[in-house]
């Protein structure tokens, strides 16, 4: 019986699953998300280059850590994540979850270049180069191609359904390769250097400049997030046009 | 088995699947996926001969001498068991310092000098404000001395 009040007292998240109502949900979240990504990345730059020290070996050029860290991080979150979208899109057959694997990949995409292309910029003035073929940076390379192919694959295919179910075994594929990002500085002689963050031991950093890394990472997640909600809308106003509420929405508009 | 459980078990076993051979294959890499080679395995002749490979390890601390010409530099590669001379003629990275990581490319000559032919500066995950780097010399000095005063002066029992 307690059971049968508790049902009715919660929301039906299934409810959300369909494209029809998540449309209006997505535009109200949106702001909320963009808001908070503008505050975070705010707080991060500012902690980033105006409260926390100088690096004792690298001077001010550690600073590029405030971005190539957080996009690193959400580089490989976010393959995760369009990974287990895609997966769920295969199992339960829904439309919504393909359509949230579409709307993320960009946003991973951009993420990546901006880790890499960071870190390039990083490595000339401390490593002495812009590039090497270490595991570490040819890992995180072939993570932009998964990207870019599991994009470039759904656009080649006209169906939606079925550029879904290839994408999806694309993306499914790839998720090997994430935990061999975070490994190679572990498994392997690499130029990059170790985690400074983990959750195993303490971070080895001063507690200012992880702060900063942290907000700006909250900051790249919540952007992201609100990334993908305007790309979904934008996905599901494309792929149901046909539909009656499609057209009822666009005519409101006029 | 409904069909939405069959498909779940058949992706779980894909990836799984997937995963395995990797794990497989890059074991089998592993060898080759090496990005440099330490003094201890180049004296174990475990690094490639006749061809240019690099190395990496520490900058042994003392060991860095400027030739007369300016441009080239003589330095030590160490791994704290084994060591490696490099002679190298270029603009060293800002980060090159002595007692901190180095990889540096280049082909081992018959008199068993390294000749570089670009060297990069490996730095570690440590990042702190000069001073609390300051302190921390400052303790491991203090505790050296320590531990030397306990080497030069030992209890005499006999």
């Amino acid at each position: 019986m307690t059971g049968h009040n508790w049902t009715r007292a919660s929301v039906n998240w299934f409810k959300y699953s369909s494209p029809q109502t998540f449309f209006p949900l997505a535009a109200k979240l949106v702001p909320w998300f963009g808001a908070a990504a503008a505050l975070l990345c705010v707080a991060g730059l500012y902690i980033g280059f105006f409260v926390a020290p100088t690096d004792a070996q690298q001077g001010e050029a550690y600073r590029i850590i405030f971005i190539h860290v957080p996009a690193a991080w959400m580089s490989m979150f976010i393959y995760v994540v369009m990974a287990f979208w895609a997966g769920a899109g295969l199992v339960f057959n829904t439309r919504l979850s393909g359509m949230m694997a579409s709307a993320l990949a960009p946003s991973g995409a951009l993420m990546t270049f901006i880790a890499l292309w960071t870190g390039a910029l990083w490595g000339k003035p401390t490593w002495g180069t812009w590039w090497v073929w270490d595991a570490r940076l040819t890992s995180e390379l072939i993570l932009l191609f998964l990207y870019f192919g599991f994009m470039a694959l759904q656009a080649a295919i006209d169906n939606p359904r079925r550029a879904d179910k290839a994408g999806a075994v694309l993306a499914l594929t790839g998720v090997v390769n994430i935990p061999i990002i975070y490994f190679s500085v572990q498994w392997w002689n690499t130029l990059h250097q170790g985690a400074s963050v983990s959750l195993k031991s303490a971070p080895s950093m001063a507690a200012t400049m992880f702060a900063g890394m942290i907000v700006m990472a909250l900051g790249f997640w919540m952007y992201s997030i609100a990334a993908a909600l305007l790309r979904v809308r934008c996905i599901i106003l494309e792929r149901e046009h046909r539909s009656d509420w499609v057209a009822q929405h666009m005519g409101t508009l006029k | 088995m409904k069909p939405r459980h069959k498909r779940f078990a058949m992706i779980t076993t894909g990836v799984a699947a997937l995963g395995i051979a990797a794990v497989l294959v890059l074991n089998a890499f592993e060898k080759n996926l090496v990005f440099f080679f330490t003094p201890s395995q180049v004296a174990a002749n475990e690094a490639p001969q006749g061809r240019t490979f690099r190395i990496g390890g520490l900058v042994e601390p003392g060991s860095v001498k400027r030739q007369p010409d300016g441009v080239t530099v003589q330095f030590v590669v160490t791994d704290t068991a084994q060591t490696i001379p490099v002679l190298y003629r270029g603009a060293l990275p800002d980060l090159f310092r002595e007692g901190k990581g180095v990889v540096t490319q280049g082909r081992l000559g018959p008199d068993g000098m390294f000749h570089a032919s670009e060297v990069l500066a490996k730095h570690d995950e440590n990042y702190m404000p000069p001073e609390a780097a300051e302190a921390l010399k400052q303790a491991h000095a203090k505790g050296a001395q320590a531990a030397q005063t306990l080497v030069t002066n030992p209890p005499t029992g006999k």
